[in-house]
């Protein structure tokens, strides 16, 4: 416990650029995740089809897998591009950004799934209701299929967002140095790799169990018309 | 004149393949070794945690109160907690204390990477497969207890006959993701040493000084498995999840001709 206590700025720092990672590569996801929707969604086969390429290579590649390939196959192929093109000279991809890309990109995949779900939830003559109206296709999503999307699709994000948070412990094997490479070189150095493990875990504990209890608070917020759906 | 053919080969995919493909090729037998590295951690780890997780998901199930507590916190901590940490802890952690190192467990088990992984990926899946079984568990519809109750099952029987057999069905489609999970989440064996398929591919470009090849390759490779687990799942799917498919109009049409009017099975 001393030791912990020893170390207790290296492991806040790596809690701080763990949630950094986690926050940032949300976003991505966020966005990845809307577009793929809209995508599968389109009636063009072209749109339809790079949505189903996306989910699919994504979905079936491990996400360590895919985190490496974008490090050091990123680096090597935005220099060689920089090479041909003479945009560039020597880039160095950070740790935190193709941390933050990949896990972005991989989430996406996810969040296509689960809008693309919520989306179709959505009673049809509603959105045609809306374009009868007269309304642009964008007000249509922005005040029709948006606010009733993220009631449907709050399940499947919250559940998402927790396998996403702890897909951020992957990044250590890249050498980003968060809570996890924090903690990993503080145990070996005190010799203690067991206590400073199991405080990453009951880390990691605590931040699903406070992203759980907000997004279930979030859903309850969302679905205030609907009393009996929610539990 | 085939030499001279397979050496004009060799120079044009030199000169021209974005990829190294003659390096795959030449170490292509250490990725099938990797195969198997990576399909053996996989499925003996769902095999035991499929074993281990029947009885904790019937005492989930249940209502004996402890028992109840004691298995939710245990899915609850490996559920909530990544596997790359959980390997870790026991592949790495263990040693810290004397009384592990000295136990009669730590030379053939505790110490090699190999059984770490395999505790750990199935102490993790064991918690995701006993939370699966016990919502189909709980989802058994009331009148089939009742009716086993009636016809004079004792509470082992019924759960025997009755509702395992049924529930562990409904749980099989959930279940085909908890083996791409699992098949996936096995890559973590590559940070502790062990030459899964991943494994291969970082040995690989580390080797030659690659930054695609390896990765690609494992990529390709995990993509094909993924492909033929989910091939295999909807064969059983279909087998023993006939009851619930829908009815295919045309089907039902030429099954009673003339009589009743089609009814439509919408799932």
């Amino acid at each position: 416990m001393d030791a912990l206590f020893e170390y207790r700025q290296a492991l806040i720092d790596g809690i701080l650029i763990t949630l950094a990672l986690a926050f940032f590569s949300l976003l991505i996801a966020v966005g990845l995740g809307l577009l793929g929707a809209l995508a599968k969604l389109s009636e063009r086969p072209a749109a339809r089809a790079c949505a189903d390429g996306y989910t699919t290579v994504v979905r079936g590649v491990p996400d360590l897998v895919l985190m490496l390939l974008v490090f050091f196959g990123g680096q090597q192929l935005l220099n060689s591009l920089g090479g041909v093109t003479g945009w560039w000279d020597y880039i160095e991809v950070n740790q935190f950004i193709a941390g933050v890309f990949t896990i972005g990109v991989i989430f996406g995949a996810y969040m296509t799934e689960s809008f693309r779900g919520a989306i179709l939830a959505i009673p049809r003559g509603q959105i045609e209701a809306g374009l009868a109206y007269g309304m642009t296709s964008f007000q249509v999503f922005y005040r029709i299929i948006a606010p009733q999307m993220v009631r449907y699709a709050l399940p499947s994000f919250t559940n998402n967002w927790l396998v996403q948070l702890k897909t951020t412990a992957l990044v250590s094997v890249i050498g980003l140095h968060d809570v996890v490479y924090n903690a990993f070189v503080a145990g070996r150095t005190t010799r203690q790799l067991f206590t400073f493990m199991f405080a990453v875990l009951v880390i990691y504990l605590v931040l699903t169990a406070i992203s759980d209890v907000f997004l279930r608070w979030l859903g309850r917020y969302y679905s205030k018309d609907m009393r009996s759906a929610t539990r | 004149m085939n030499g001279s053919f397979l050496s004009s080969l060799r120079t044009l995919i030199e000169t021209y393949a974005p990829l190294d493909v003659i390096v795959i090729i030449e170490n292509f037998d250490r990725f099938l070794y990797g195969v198997l590295v990576t399909l053996e951690l996989t499925f003996l780890s769902l095999a035991l945690g499929a074993m281990l997780a029947i009885p904790l998901a019937i005492i989930l199930a249940s209502d004996h109160r402890i028992g109840k507590f004691l298995v939710a916190s245990y899915t609850y901590l490996f559920r909530g907690t990544p596997l790359l940490i959980q390997t870790y802890l026991i592949y790495f952690g263990l040693g810290q204390f004397a009384w592990v190192r000295e136990s009669l467990l730590w030379d053939p088990i505790l110490s090699q990477a190999w059984w770490c992984a395999l505790i750990a990926f199935t102490l993790n899946t064991t918690a995701y497969t006993t939370e699966l079984f016990c919502g189909a568990i709980k989802a058994t519809p009331k009148g089939e207890k009742e009716a086993a109750i009636a016809c004079g099952f004792s509470a082992a029987g019924r759960m025997r006959h009755i509702i395992l057999p049924a529930a562990l069905r409904r749980a099989l489609p959930a279940y085909s993701n908890e083996v791409i999970f699992m098949l996936h989440g096995s890559v973590i064996a590559s940070t502790i040493t062990l030459q899964d398929i991943l494994g291969v591919g970082r040995w690989l470009n580390g080797r030659y000084y690659l930054a695609y090849e390896g990765f690609i390759t494992a990529a390709v490779l995990y993509m094909i498995l993924v492909f033929f687990i989910t091939r295999v799942f909807r064969y059983s799917e279909q087998r023993w999840l006939a009851h619930l498919q829908p009815r295919s109009t045309r089907e039902i049409g030429a099954g009673d001709k003339g009589g009743m009017p089609p009814t439509l099975h919408v799932r």
